[in-house]
Parts: C-alpha cells; sequence; structure tokens
C-alpha cells in the first residue's frame, strides 16, 4: 500500500523534473525557432513596401517563376550543388579509403593537414582566396611561373572564372571534413572482406567501388545530405568574394555568385526592404532542401 | 609484380604530398602575409617579410580590435555556456525520464533539425527588433543558445551512461538536479568537451547572423571586422591577414590541444545509432 503510493508519487515527480529539464531548452526554441518558421510561413502570403503590409495569398509563389533574380539565383546554387558536392563526397571518399590503408607512412600526419582547413572560418579562409585568386595574385603568379598558362586567369572577373574559383574554395574548405567521416567509418569494417576480396582476385579499385562504397552508402547519404543543405544556405563565401563584400552591387561578376541566400539577404537588406516575398524566397529554399533530399534517398536506395 | 606495386605506391604518395601542401599552403600564406604589406600580400610574395610589428600595431591603433576581439570572447563565451547548459539539461531530461509525450516533443523538434536557418531569420530579425535587442549582444547570444544539433548530440552520447548509478544515487537520497550537476555532468566530461568545441567553433565562426544582429562598429565581433576590412576601397593585405590569423588561432590552438574531442565533436552523433 505505501509502496505504491511512493512509487506512484515517485512517478508524478519524476514527470515533474522531466519537463523542469527540458523546458528551458522548449522556450528558447518556441520563441525563436518554431515561431519565427510559422511566421515566415505567414509572411511569406504577405506583402510589403517598407511598413504597409498587406495579404496576398499565393502571389508570392507565383512571383518566383518570372523573377529572373530567383531563376539566376537557383541557377547558380544548383550549379554549385550537382558540381561541387560530388567532387569533393568523391575526393573525401579516395583520401579517406588511402589513408585508411595501414601500410601507409605518416598517416596521422595527412589526416590531420587534409582536416586543417575544416578549421578555418569562413569568412578567413574565403577572404585568403580571395587574395590568392587575385588578378596579380599567388595562384596566377604561380602557374605563369611553371608555365601552365601564358596569361593571367581573371578568376574573380570573369563569371565563369568565378565559379571555377568558388569551387575551389568550397572543396579546400569541406573536403578534409567529409573525409573524417568516412575515415572513422571504414575503421569499422573489418578488414577479413578486403582479404577475401583481395583472394577472389579483386583489386584495389574493385574493391573500393564493390566493397567499400556500398558499405558506406548510409554515411554517403549523410553526408551528401548535409552538403545539400550546406550548398542552399552558401552565404558567407559568395558574399566575400565579391569585390565590395555585403556592398557590392553585385555578386561576382554579373551576379555570376548569387545565391538562393545571398538573394534573400538583399531582399532584406539592400533593397527596399520586402520581407514578405524574401520570406517566400526563404521556403523555397526549404521545400528545395526537402526535394533534393528525398532525390537522393530514392537514389541511394535507402528502404527506411 | 613487385615493380608495378610500387609504382602505384609511389604514385599514392605523390597524390597524397601534392593533397598535403594544397592543405597546407594557405596557412603558411597567411602567416608570411601577415609580416609583408599590402603590395607583397596582394602580388603572392611567400617569403617573410619585415612588416609584422607595424601591422599588428596598425591593426590594434586603426581598427579598434582590442574591443572587437572583447566582443567576439563575450559573445563566444556566454553562448558556448549557455548552450551547453541548457542542451545537456534538455537531452538529459529526455533520456533519464522519457514518457511518450516527451518523446513526441523530441521528434518534433528533430524534425527541425533540417529547416536551414535562413527560413526563420526575417521573423526573428522583427522579433529582435521588437524586443529591443538589435545591436546588442544579449539578442545575439540569447537566439544562439537552443541549438537542437547539440541536444541531439549530447542524448545520443546520454544513452552509454549507466542508468543504475542513477537509481542508487536517488536510493541514497540525492535530488534529481543535484544528480544531475554533481554526478552526471562530472562523468560525462568528453561529451561536454566536444560539444563545448563544436559550439565554440560555430559561434566564433558565425557571419550571417551576426552581421544582421549587429549593425553599429561598436559592437563588431572578428568575423565581421574581417570581412568590412576586405571590402574596402583600399584592403590593407597585410594587416587583414594578420587579423585572419589571429581570429584563426584560438580555433588552431584548440584543435591541436583537444584533437580527440574535436574530431568526436566533428562526427557528432552520426554514427552511434
Amino acid at each position: 500500500m505505501t509502496g505504491e503510493s511512493t512509487s506512484r508519487s515517485f512517478i508524478k515527480s519524476k514527470n515533474k523534473h522531466g519537463w523542469l529539464f527540458v523546458s528551458l531548452a522548449l522556450i528558447l526554441l518556441g520563441v525563436f525557432l518554431f515561431y519565427p518558421i510559422v511566421y515566415s510561413l505567414y509572411l511569406s502570403t504577405t506583402s510589403s513596401k517598407g511598413i504597409v503590409q498587406k495579404f496576398v495569398a499565393f502571389s508570392n509563389y507565383a512571383r518566383l517563376f518570372q523573377d529572373s533574380m530567383f531563376i539566376l539565383a537557383l541557377k547558380n546554387t544548383l550549379i554549385f550543388f550537382l558540381i561541387q558536392v560530388p567532387i569533393m563526397l568523391f575526393l573525401a571518399l579516395i583520401l579517406a579509403t588511402i589513408l585508411n590503408d595501414k601500410t601507409i607512412k605518416y598517416r596521422g600526419l595527412f589526416r590531420t593537414a587534409f582536416f586543417l582547413p575544416a578549421v578555418t572560418s569562413l569568412i578567413a579562409y574565403t577572404i585568403l582566396f580571395k587574395m590568392m585568386f587575385s588578378l596579380d595574385g599567388f595562384i596566377n603568379g604561380a602557374l605563369l611561373n611553371v608555365h601552365i598558362i601564358k596569361s593571367p586567369i581573371p578568376w574573380l572577373l570573369d563569371p565563369f572564372w568565378a565559379k571555377v574559383t568558388l569551387i575551389i574554395a568550397l572543396t579546400w574548405r569541406w573536403t578534409g571534413y567529409n573525409m573524417i567521416f568516412y575515415l572513422s567509418a571504414l575503421q569499422n569494417i573489418p578488414e577479413e572482406i578486403y582479404e577475401a576480396a583481395k583472394i577472389d582476385g579483386a583489386n584495389k579499385v574493385k574493391q573500393f567501388f564493390y566493397i567499400t562504397m556500398p558499405l558506406l552508402k548510409p554515411l554517403i547519404l549523410f553526408t551528401a545530405i548535409m552538403s545539400t543543405i550546406g550548398t542552399l544556405q552558401l552565404f558567407d563565401e559568395p558574399m566575400n568574394l565579391s569585390q565590395g563584400g555585403v556592398t557590392s552591387a553585385t555578386i561576382g561578376p554579373g551576379n555570376s555568385l548569387l545565391t538562393l541566400s545571398v538573394y534573400v539577404y538583399n531582399l532584406c537588406f539592400k533593397y527596399m526592404p520586402n520581407f514578405g516575398y524574401a520570406a517566400t524566397v526563404s521556403y523555397a529554399i526549404v521545400l528545395i532542401v526537402a526535394l533534393l533530399s528525398i532525390i537522393q534517398f530514392k537514389a541511394m536506395g535507402d528502404k527506411k | 609484380m613487385k615493380k608495378h606495386y610500387s609504382i602505384n605506391r609511389i604514385l599514392i604518395y605523390v597524390f597524397l604530398v601534392f593533397m598535403f601542401i594544397v592543405s597546407v599552403f594557405p596557412f603558411y600564406w597567411m602567416v608570411a602575409g601577415m609580416t609583408n604589406i599590402a603590395v607583397d600580400v596582394i602580388k603572392g610574395k611567400m617569403t617573410f617579410g619585415n612588416q609584422m610589428l607595424t601591422n599588428i600595431t596598425t591593426l590594434f591603433t586603426t581598427y579598434d580590435m582590442v574591443r572587437i576581439l572583447l566582443n567576439s570572447l563575450k559573445v563566444t563565451g556566454f553562448t558556448v555556456l549557455g548552450i551547453l547548459i541548457v542542451s545537456s539539461m534538455a537531452a538529459y531530461g529526455f533520456q533519464t525520464y522519457a514518457t511518450p509525450a516527451r518523446e513526441k516533443a523530441y521528434s518534433i523538434i528533430i524534425l527541425f533539425m533540417m529547416v536551414p536557418f535562413i527560413a526563420l531569420m526575417i521573423p526573428l530579425f522583427r522579433l529582435i527588433v521588437k524586443m529591443h535587442l538589435l545591436n546588442t549582444h544579449i539578442g545575439l547570444i540569447l537566439t544562439s543558445i537552443a541549438s537542437i544539433f547539440i541536444i541531439f548530440f549530447f542524448r545520443q552520447s546520454f544513452k552509454a551512461f549507466p542508468y543504475e548509478i542513477i537509481q542508487a544515487a536517488r536510493v541514497d537520497g540525492a535530488g534529481e538536479f543535484r544528480i544531475f550537476f554533481s554526478i552526471f555532468i562530472p562523468s560525462m566530461k568528453s561529451t561536454y568537451a566536444a560539444a563545448a568545441i563544436y559550439s565554440f567553433m560555430s559561434s566564433w565562426n558565425a557571419y550571417l547572423w551576426p552581421l544582421i544582429i549587429l549593425q553599429t562598429d561598436k559592437q563588431k565581433t572578428v568575423t565581421l571586422m574581417i570581412s568590412s576590412m576586405s571590402s574596402a576601397y583600399f584592403p590593407e593585405y597585410g594587416v587583414i591577414m594578420t587579423a585572419i590569423v589571429i581570429a584563426t588561432l584560438p580555433i588552431i590552438i584548440v584543435f591541436f590541444g583537444f584533437q580527440k574531442y574535436f574530431v568526436q565533436g566533428m562526427l557528432g552523433s552520426s554514427l552511434k545509432q
């Protein structure tokens, strides 16, 4: 009798403590995360010029398809996504595979070095790259010196090369980061599998495609989705590779580095603020992230 | 057969060394740039000059670097502290007192982890303006504390903690909060270290949100200052390099000092399922 009542009051107090422990986080998340996300959805159905704000239902969403700036930003973002993410993930996978081979010397040193770029701040490395890739900068100087090119490449002055520069920069910053994920997963694959494959006559390349890749599939999917979210949110790098930074008229030559997130920022803080339409663009980003993630899930054949 | 193998080997090492140079060179160049004048930096001079003292002096006298560093330290310090306390308490609450209602709340929270920041930025900005927190560090800290990722990370790590210890402490008459603060936290040091490093990095390096919420020079953080220095009409590249080195140094020190926790924090809990 007494035993039961104490245990009931104990469960009650346990429940109270449970809520106490999570309450701070729930309040902060509620005010600074859930409320803004929901409110943003409402905002996306309004239009504002200055302080006047009116309900426009879905016309903001219709406007997206006629907005040439939005389409350009979308195109740029998708180009970065389609080219940069596969290059980076493949490179990371190769580096991880090599460093997982215990007969390679100085593995620790290489691992640390490859990971090092991931500790830099996005602003710091972007500005570093902006200096290195200037017209008379280090990269052009080095390439001219070894006679790979005859005249300097207009890295940040030409729309095409500006995109190339950003892709190189992103790959430099994030390859080692992704490599660490793969490396720690590879260390869990029993070596016997590779031994058996070797006996069956599979060379290193075959082992890579038929053992390593399939076993790492869930992790490749994870990194691919993380990179998708990252690419769709690309902001710090394009903004700071541009000539005048935040104040520049175009983001990269001919707006070649204009990404969706930069466009949202511009709609809010550079032009006459239209928070309603900016919210619409930001929701478009959410939809694209969701869509691309679903496609990747399907492509990877993950049934869960 | 033997020869074929060693050619492969050589190619692999050539590739590794090439990648090594590519990865590390910008760091070398950054330190070299700190010792050179603007013209030399932009021309890609690779050797050390003798301008280091001049660059440092310029940085601290014309850019109010002391105040800006203190701003960054203050914002980062309080944000990390807040994240650690709030997120670990929440994760502990979800894990130790699991009920169907709280499990549901937890899964809803996790669902929102995928939402990009840009989707909530605009209402968040307006909220901050309404709360009169624009251009304040409090506003920046308060909005950065609730981190779903860190809650998730903590909970995944807490799953390994033996529940019997908590039960035993209860039998001994310890209060729930005492159990958390004096028994649980001390035995989870490495998890806290990993979470601290991760949040330190993201807070120290934050750009977009501080750019929006801190619009006066007095409140600026190091990241914001470097960005505005480089977009000036006549950027002083040597001085910028010095600022970049100073901004990167704390993270490099943390990285080499706590490499194990650092990597653990980076990997988060993606591998433990």
